[in-house]
C-alpha cells in the first residue's frame, strides 16, 4: 500500500505542477462565467441552462484531462525511461500500475471539486438576483444539492475512462491511445442503440454481435442523469448505487487488464 | 559468497514486420559476481551489457536462462531492498527537485521522514550537488548532474550490491575522479560494485575482476593480471641530443624499433623487449645523449579489448578459450 500511496502522491504533484492543468480548471471557470452571460439573454430560463452548462463543462472537462493526462501517464514513465530507476526499487509493477490510476484519480477528484465549488458560488449568486416571480418557474431550487449526484456519476465515469486510457497506454502510444479511449466513451454514450439493432436489422448475426458488444463495451451513458437532475426529477438510489458498483467493477477489470499487460512487458 | 550468479542467461528480440527474425542480445551468459568485488563489465556498443543490466533488474525477460542476487531470483521484492542501480543516461521525474527524488525513493524503502531527510542530504553531499541545486526542478539539470544524481538514488537505501551502467558517461574528468572515489568508497564499506564502462582506464583503476562482452557473448572474464598477463613488451626510451649518427648506428644493430622525435632536441625511442635498456641507453650516452625517460611498454586493457573485439566490434567474439562460457 506504501508504494501505490507514493506513486499516487508522485501523480498528483506532477499534475499539479503541469501548467495544462491549471489551464484547463481556467477553462471551466471561463465558461461557468460565460453560461452566467448566456443565461442572462434568456428571460426566465437562465438557472436551467447555467445548471446544464455547468454540469456539461465539469464532464468535458473532467473528459479531457482523464483522456490526455491518462494516456501519456505510463507512457511518458517509460519513453523517457524514468521508469527504469523507479522499478528498481522495491516496488511491484501492478503497485506502480495502480499507484498511476490513483494519482490520476486523486487529481481529477480534487479538480471536479474545486469546478464544482465554484459552480456552486455561481449559482448561488444567480439565485440571490432572482426576483420572485422568477422563483416560481423554478422546477428545483438553485442550489440543489440532487447536482451532486450528477457530478457524482461523472466523477464515476472520469474514474472509468481514466482505467480505459491508462490501459491503452500500455499497448500503444498516446496518440493512438487518446482515439481509442475517446472512441470508446462515444461508442459508450450510445450503445444503448446496439440493443435496439433488431429494430433496424434482420439479420439473427448483427443482432448477436450487437447484443454482445452491448454488453462487452463500457455504458457510459448510464452515469448521465444531469437532465433528470437540472429538471428537478428524482433518481433513484437504486439506480445510482447499481451504476457506481457497474463503474467501479468494470474499471476494476480494465485495471487487472493493464496490470496482466504491464507485468510481461520489456522496457527496452 | 556469490552476489550476482547468471546462467546460461539469454535474451532474443522479435525484428521486422513478420517476427520470423530474432536478434540476440545476449547470448547464454554465465557470470558470477563474488561479494565485495568491484567487476567491470566491458565492451563496445552494441555488445549486451545494458542488456545484462536490464535483465538483472527485471526491466525485461530472459528469453532462457536464470539469474540471481544474493541467491534469489531478480524479481524478488527482498532483493531489490539491498541493491542500487544507476541507468545509462539516468532521466528522473523532472519536476521533482533531487530532495524530493530521493525523499521519494527512500520513502519507497520504508525510511521515516528525518532518516530520509539525512540520507538524502549526505549522498548530495557526496555526489556533489549542494547549495540551491538541491531545491531545483530536475529539468533544468545538465547530464553530468543528472548523472551524479542517479548516483545518490542508487545508494540511498544503503545497498550491499550496485549496479552502475555507465556512470562515468556524461562527467567531465573531475567528476569522473570523485565518482571513482566513491566507487572505492563503497569497496571500502564491502559493497560490491557491479559496473559498465566505455573508459577502460577506469576499469584498469577500479577493478578487481572484469568481463569482455562483445555482440552479446562473454570473450572472456577474470583478473586483470590473468587476462593481461602483465609482462613487458618493450620500452620507452626517451632521450635529449641524440644525433643524427647515433641513430643509425642504433636502428643499424636493431636496438630500437622506432624513433619518434617529439620535439627539436628530444626523441622517443621504442626498444624490443628483449634488448637490455641499459645497455643501449650506455652507449647513446657515450655518443653525447642524455636521459630523459624510461618506461616499460605493457598491454593495457585497451590492446586487450581491440585485439579481442576487432574493428567492427565482433571480430574476437567467441574466439577466446572463455567465450560463452563460465566466468
Amino acid at each position: 500500500m506504501r508504494a501505490i500511496r507514493l506513486v499516487a502522491i508522485n501523480v498528483f504533484r506532477e499534475l499539479v505542477r503541469d501548467r495544462i492543468l491549471y489551464s484547463l480548471v481556467l477553462f471551466a471557470i471561463l465558461l461557468i462565467v460565460a453560461a452566467v452571460v448566456v443565461g442572462q439573454l434568456t428571460g426566465g430560463e437562465d438557472i436551467k441552462i447555467i445548471k446544464d452548462l455547468g454540469l456539461a463543462a465539469i464532464a468535458v472537462f473532467g473528459l479531457l484531462m482523464a483522456i490526455f493526462i491518462g494516456v501519456g501517464l505510463v507512457w511518458k514513465d517509460v519513453e523517457r525511461r524514468s521508469i527504469y530507476s523507479l522499478l528498481s526499487k522495491p516496488i511491484r509493477r501492478w503497485e506502480f500500475v495502480v499507484g498511476k490510476f490513483c494519482g490520476l484519480a486523486l487529481t481529477l477528484l480534487v479538480n471536479v471539486a474545486v469546478m464544482t465549488a465554484v459552480y456552486y458560488l455561481v449559482l448561488a449568486y444567480m439565485g440571490s438576483q432572482a426576483t420572485p416571480f422568477q422563483r416560481l418557474a423554478w422546477l428545483a431550487p438553485t442550489v440543489d444539492p440532487m447536482l451532486m449526484v450528477a457530478i457524482g456519476l461523472i466523477v464515476m465515469e472520469l474514474t472509468l475512462v481514466t482505467a480505459l486510457a491508462l490501459f491503452f497506454s500500455t499497448i500503444t502510444g498516446p496518440f493512438l491511445s487518446a482515439l481509442l479511449t475517446f472512441g470508446l466513451w462515444v461508442a459508450g454514450h450510445f450503445n444503448a442503440d446496439l440493443r435496439a439493432l433488431e429494430t433496424f436489422v434482420d439479420s439473427a448475426p448483427i443482432t448477436l454481435i450487437g447484443d454482445v458488444l452491448y454488453f462487452v463495451l463500457p455504458n457510459f451513458a448510464a452515469f448521465d442523469v444531469k437532465a433528470p437532475v437540472v429538471y428537478g426529477q428524482p433518481v433513484p438510489v437504486a439506480y445510482v448505487a447499481t451504476t457506481v458498483l457497474y463503474g467501479l467493477v468494470y474499471a476494476a477489470f480494465v485495471l487487472l487488464a493493464t496490470v496482466a499487460v504491464f507485468q510481461r512487458r520489456d522496457f527496452k | 559468497m556469490v552476489a550476482i550468479a547468471t546462467d546460461g542467461l539469454t535474451k532474443q528480440y522479435v525484428v521486422g514486420f513478420s517476427g520470423r527474425r530474432r536478434h540476440t542480445a545476449l547470448d547464454s551468459l554465465t557470470l558470477r559476481v563474488a561479494r565485495g568485488e568491484v567487476f567491470g563489465f566491458l565492451g563496445p556498443n552494441g555488445a549486451g551489457k545494458t542488456t545484462t543490466f536490464k535483465l538483472l533488474m527485471q526491466l525485461i525477460y530472459p528469453t532462457s536462462g536464470s539469474a540471481e542476487i544474493f541467491g534469489r531470483p531478480v524479481g524478488d521484492v527482498s532483493v531489490r531492498r539491498r541493491i542500487g542501480y544507476l541507468p545509462e543516461q539516468p532521466y528522473f521525474y523532472d519536476h521533482l527537485t533531487p530532495e524530493d527524488l530521493l525523499d521519494y525513493f527512500g520513502g519507497l524503502f520504508g525510511l521515516d521522514a528525518a532518516e530520509r531527510y539525512r540520507r538524502a542530504g549526505a549522498l548530495l553531499d557526496e555526489v556533489g550537488i549542494t547549495g540551491a541545486d538541491r531545491r531545483r526542478q530536475l529539468r533544468t539539470f545538465s547530464k553530468g548532474m543528472l548523472q551524479r544524481v542517479g548516483m545518490a538514488q542508487a545508494l540511498i537505501n544503503k545497498p550491499d550490491l550496485v549496479f552502475f551502467d555507465e556512470p562515468m558517461a556524461g562527467l567531465d574528468p573531475l567528476g569522473r575522479r570523485e565518482i571513482r572515489h566513491l566507487i572505492l568508497n563503497l569497496r571500502d564499506r564491502g559493497c560490491t560494485v557491479f559496473f559498465s564502462s566505455h573508459v577502460l582506464a577506469d576499469a584498469e583503476a577500479l577493478c578487481s575482476r572484469v568481463a569482455l562482452l562483445s555482440c552479446g557473448r562473454l570473450v572472456t572474464a577474470g583478473t586483470l593480471s590473468e587476462i593481461l598477463a602483465f609482462k613487458v613488451k618493450g620500452w620507452e626510451l626517451v632521450v635529449r641530443g641524440l644525433t643524427h649518427a647515433a641513430l643509425e648506428h642504433a636502428r643499424s644493430l636493431g636496438r630500437i624499433l622506432s624513433a619518434t622525435p617529439i620535439d627539436s632536441e628530444r626523441y622517443a625511442l621504442e626498444l624490443p623487449p628483449g634488448q637490455a635498456p641499459d645497455a643501449v641507453l650506455a652507449d647513446l650516452v657515450q655518443h653525447g645523449a642524455s636521459l630523459v625517460s624510461l618506461n616499460p611498454l605493457r598491454d593495457t586493457l585497451e590492446d586487450y579489448f581491440v585485439r579481442q573485439v576487432g574493428q567492427d566490434g565482433c571480430a574476437g567474439a567467441g574466439l577466446a578459450p572463455a567465450a560463452g562460457g563460465e566466468a
